[in-house]
């Protein structure tokens, strides 16, 4: 049994027909990497977010299960959902600038998890970041911890975010395009150090990306997501020897380390994109029969 | 360092606006036509009284060289002695500042509970009929000046359910046995409660009048700027660890949510303190505003000088204690 | 975003015709006030002293709105005080409009010295107590119409001043400014041609709300005996007597004080309506 399984998950903007999810089924075992790759908009994001109980007060999910180590999400109420995804899963978010409070100091926010939630002493907590800290080669921790967000630099906040996600040692990461905004030369080391993380503490990592490139070397299997829904899932060596979907294989054309290096960069055909398109709509009318 | 120079900077722009305030003042009210020596003496009194009295004033000498004596003697701390009760201007000035004081910030607090509930409120119930209630509600107690408010609670709370007290700052019969102008603070610190519960149901009803537009300022500005932190990733991120809305907003969103209603708060209260003096006459409070146009009235021009700019000193005291503030919780441009 | 307020407020012009309406109402009752007033404003008769209003136990034919305690109608005080009102609102008004808002577009525009003149001049203005300094220049003045009207300006200009300055100088900042500048233009005819019509909705809405406040501040001065003539009927007056004589003669207080309620909340949500209808990103 996987630890996260989702079964027909879809989403819709409230009050209105416009689909976000379709039906999406996807799994991550116990220490599993799986990548989540589309184009943008495809929604991989929104699945994030349904996990976590994050989405947009505009976005409604209409049908499906989020099953969790066994519990469904879904139906839940709200504040034990909150404790229990509090407990068992953490998110890596996309851009570290903002996404640290800049009025407080680095320990307590790496910290309230396992002191609030959890219910550690403080002194544990705090022994507990210091050693994250180190983990992940932040230099002085002890000082770190009481800095300021603004006094440092994206990739050390990055870092901070990444010890911080594993702080309650959960059994579920979502990273959501981790690197997108960093320095080239930081995304490097970033994605080192969360696969290393990863594969230190056993953590079952759910990583969303564009580039297919990042998923050969981090992921052990994918996901493909057009228009909020999966068209492909396969283990990586499987994807990279013989995509299934048409829309998988244009789309590993495109990722210009996959093709000859030299040779000029193909964009997904428009013909492809319209058969995809027209796939979408079929299952979209199958489903309301 | 640079924050040094900031405040340095801060602080003589201050004082070149409280020598304009000064100039502009005596110059108006050296303009007054009829001459007020000449109405404080019974009638029947010669040419020649008048001319002694208006020399003993200063008010027979050309006008910039009574500028001059007047500026020379407020560095001193002389503001000249009143008019009509002949008693030094500072004295009786600093006699009536802490019933303004204490009714200004007892409307500061009613207007930042009130207000802060608000926004809270309305934060926590955001997209409900509960936000929209609050809208409409923030938006007439806006439109409504305090003037207006002090009206409506009269009428509401002092006639149809008279249930404070619309008039006075503490009831007459009362034995006071304070020491100091600040009844409200010396009763809480004599313990006496009897006394100051009858102190602030007095305060109430003109400190709720100066409060309701500021609540719904803060309200309104508090509330729009809680919403835009509330979708930031920090508080997303709050969010998957497991902590509730209540939380959220409290610990998460409302520390960088608060400093620029800060800012505003700041100016705002200005206005609420110009609001005192109507205020105070429309509730017959012994205050400074009430002094004032009892000073207006009776043409007492070194009292209406000493009131302006009293005045003029806290207005621009509070703009740059907001400042001030402002610079030091802010760790980033602290630490600049 | 894509959210449902945008729809909402489009739909609602509510506001903006109830308050249009009743700034109408009010205005067509104070041109005809002296055909439509049922008594003369100023006609006192102490056996008609202290009427109540027309519901009320002991009421008079006639007296609709009841009388003050020397026998004047309350109601025809209101209609004439209107137009007291209403003509300082318009007056005052645009004048402190037109002075407020060419020293805030001066500040903006052309920078420089003007602004750090003007900018001053502002900082100093804030730091009076208004209703004071308002009250204070009457006293200078003596009361009269045209010291109200004096007395609104030079209270009030700093809050055009303000707002136009800011709005000038994030305008003057913008491309199409410069390519004017470029085109060989005055500064002057820069100012007029390409940021005066950008700042005008602004101003509009400004004026609006100045309306407003400038009959608040009449009532506050003739609250304060400090108007016109002790003798004409002002709502401020009205309401001055209504609340020194509040528990005999409630409606002397009630009625002009719901009148002015009305009229000061008309303006202020007709300008807040305009700022919306303005308002790009609501539009
Ligand atoms: N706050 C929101 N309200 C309504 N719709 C939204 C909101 N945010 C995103 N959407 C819509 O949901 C769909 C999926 O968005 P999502 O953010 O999941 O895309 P994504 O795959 O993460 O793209 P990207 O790679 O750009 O991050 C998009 O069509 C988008 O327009
Ligand atoms: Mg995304």
């Amino acid at each position: 049994m996987s630890f996260l399984t989702i079964h027909n998950l879809s989403a819709r903007l409230k009050g209105r027909p416009d689909q976000i999810l379709r039906r999406v089924s996807l799994q991550v075992a116990a220490g599993e990497v799986r990548g989540l790759v589309g184009e943008s908009g495809a929604g991989k994001s929104m699945i994030g977010k349904a996990i976590l109980g994050t989405l947009p007060n505009s976005v409604e999910i209409s049908g499906g299960q989020i099953i969790l180590d066994g519990t469904d999400l879904l139906a839940l109420p709200p504040a034990q959902r909150r404790r229990l995804i509090g407990a068992k899963c953490a998110l890596i978010p996309q851009d570290p600038l903002t996404a640290l409070n800049p009025s407080r100091r680095i320990g307590p926010q790496i910290t309230n998890r396992l002191v609030d939630i959890l219910g550690w002493s403080r002194s544990d907590a705090e022994k507990r970041a210091l050693n994250l800290l180190a983990e992940v080669q932040i230099p002085d921790p002890a000082r770190v911890m009481r800095c300021y967000p603004h006094e440092l630099s994206g990739g050390m906040r990055q870092r901070i975010l990444i010890a911080s996600a594993f702080a309650a040692e959960p059994k579920l990461i979502i990273a959501d395009e981790p690197t997108t905004a960093l320095d080239v030369t930081v995304q490097k080391q970033i994605l080192k150090l969360i696969a290393a993380m990863q594969a230190r503490h056993g953590t079952a990592l759910l990583f969303v990306t564009h580039d297919l490139g990042v998923v050969s070397k981090v992921c052990q299997s994918l996901s493909v997501l057009y228009a909020g829904m999966v068209l492909e899932d396969s283990t990586i060596p499987d994807f990279f020897a013989a995509p299934k979907h048409p829309y998988s294989r244009a789309l590993l054309q495109a990722t210009p380390k996959y093709t000859d290096p030299d040779g000029s960069l193909t964009p997904v055909p428009d013909a492809v994109i319209a058969a995809t398109r027209a796939e979408v709509e079929a299952s979209d009318r199958s489903a309301h029969v | 360092m640079q924050f040094l120079q900031s405040v340095i900077i801060r602080v003589c722009t201050t004082l070149i606006t409280l020598i304009g305030v000064a100039v502009i003042v005596f110059f108006t009210v050296r303009v007054v036509p009829g001459n007020p020596i000449a109405m404080m003496l019974p009638p029947g009194a010669t040419e020649a009284d008048v001319a002694r009295l208006t020399a003993l004033y200063g008010l027979d000498k050309p006008i910039p060289q009574q500028f001059v004596i007047w500026l020379s003697g407020v560095l001193h701390g002389d503001f000249g002695t009143s008019i009509t009760t002949k008693q030094p201007v500072l004295q009786l000035v600093l006699s009536r500042l802490p019933a303004t004081l204490e009714l200004s910030v007892m409307a500061l607090s009613i207007a930042i509970v009130i207000g802060g509930i608000m926004a809270l409120t309305g934060t926590r119930q955001r997209g409900t009929k509960t936000e929209a209630a609050i809208d409409v509600g923030n938006g007439m107690a806006l439109s409504i000046p305090d003037f207006l408010w002090g009206l409506i609670l009269i009428l509401a709370f002092g006639v149809l359910i008279p249930i404070f007290h619309i008039s006075g700052r503490v009831t007459p019969s009362l034995a006071l046995p304070f020491t100091s102008n600040f009844y409200l603070t010396e009763s809480l610190l004599r313990l006496r409660f009897d006394l100051w519960l009858d102190i602030a149901a007095h305060m109430f009803m003109p400190a709720l009048a100066l409060a309701i537009p500021l609540a719904a300022i803060i309200g309104q500005l508090l509330k729009q700027s809680l919403k835009e932190t509330m979708h930031l990733d920090y508080v997303t991120l709050a969010r998957t660890k497991g902590y509730g809305e209540t939380h959220v907003i409290l610990r998460e969103a409302l520390p960088n949510a608060i400093l620029p209603t800060l800012t505003l708060v700041g100016v705002q209260f200005t206005f609420l303190i110009g609001g005192t003096v109507i205020i105070e006459r429309l509730f017959s409070y012994e205050g400074l505003g009430n002094m004032a146009i009892d000073a207006v009235i009776n043409r007492d021009l070194p009292l209406i000088q000493g009131i302006v700019i009293l005045f003029a000193v806290i207005f621009t005291g509070v703009n740059l204690l907001v400042d001030l503030t402002y610079a030091a919780l802010n760790p980033r441009l602290r630490h600049a | 975003m894509l959210d449902g307020r945008s729809q909402i407020k489009r739909k609602l012009p509510t506001r903006l015709v109830l308050s249009a309406s009743w700034l109408i109402l009010l205005a067509i009752a104070a041109i005809c006030a002296p055909r439509i007033a049922p008594f003369d404003p100023l006609a006192q008769d102490l056996f008609l002293g202290q009427l109540p209003p027309f519901w009320v136990q002991g009421h008079e034919p006639g007296y609709l709105l009841g009388t003050d305690s020397l026998g004047r109608d309350v109601l025809s005080r209101i209609l004439y005080g209107a137009r007291l009102a209403l003509t300082v609102a318009l007056i005052a008004g645009s004048i402190t409009c037109i002075i407020g808002a060419t020293m805030g577009l001066l500040a903006g525009f052309l920078r420089g010295w003007v602004d750090i003149v003007i900018s001053r001049a502002i900082d100093i203005w804030m730091a009076f107590p208004p209703v004071l300094f308002s009250i204070l220049l009457i006293a200078v003045l003596g009361p009269s119409l045209t010291s109200i009207i004096i007395a609104i300006v030079v209270i009030d200009w700093t809050r055009f001043a303000r707002v136009i300055r800011a709005e000038a100088m994030s305008q003057g900042a913008m491309d199409y400014v410069a390519s004017a500048q470029i085109a060989g233009r005055s500064r002057v005819s820069t100012m007029l041609t390409e940021i005066l019509p950008n700042v005008l909705p602004t101003i509009t809405v400004l004026l609006t709300l100045e309306m407003g406040i400038a009959i608040i501040v009449e009532a506050i001065l003739s609250f304060v005996n400090l108007s016109i003539s002790t003798d004409d009927p002002t709502w401020g007056g009205m309401i001055a007597e209504g609340r020194a004589s509040i528990h005999q003669t409630w409606w002397v207080l009630v009625f002009p004080l719901i009148t002015l309620f009305l009229t000061v909340l008309s303006f202020s949500q007709l300008g807040e309506g305009l700022k919306d209808r303005f308002d790009p990103v609501l539009r």
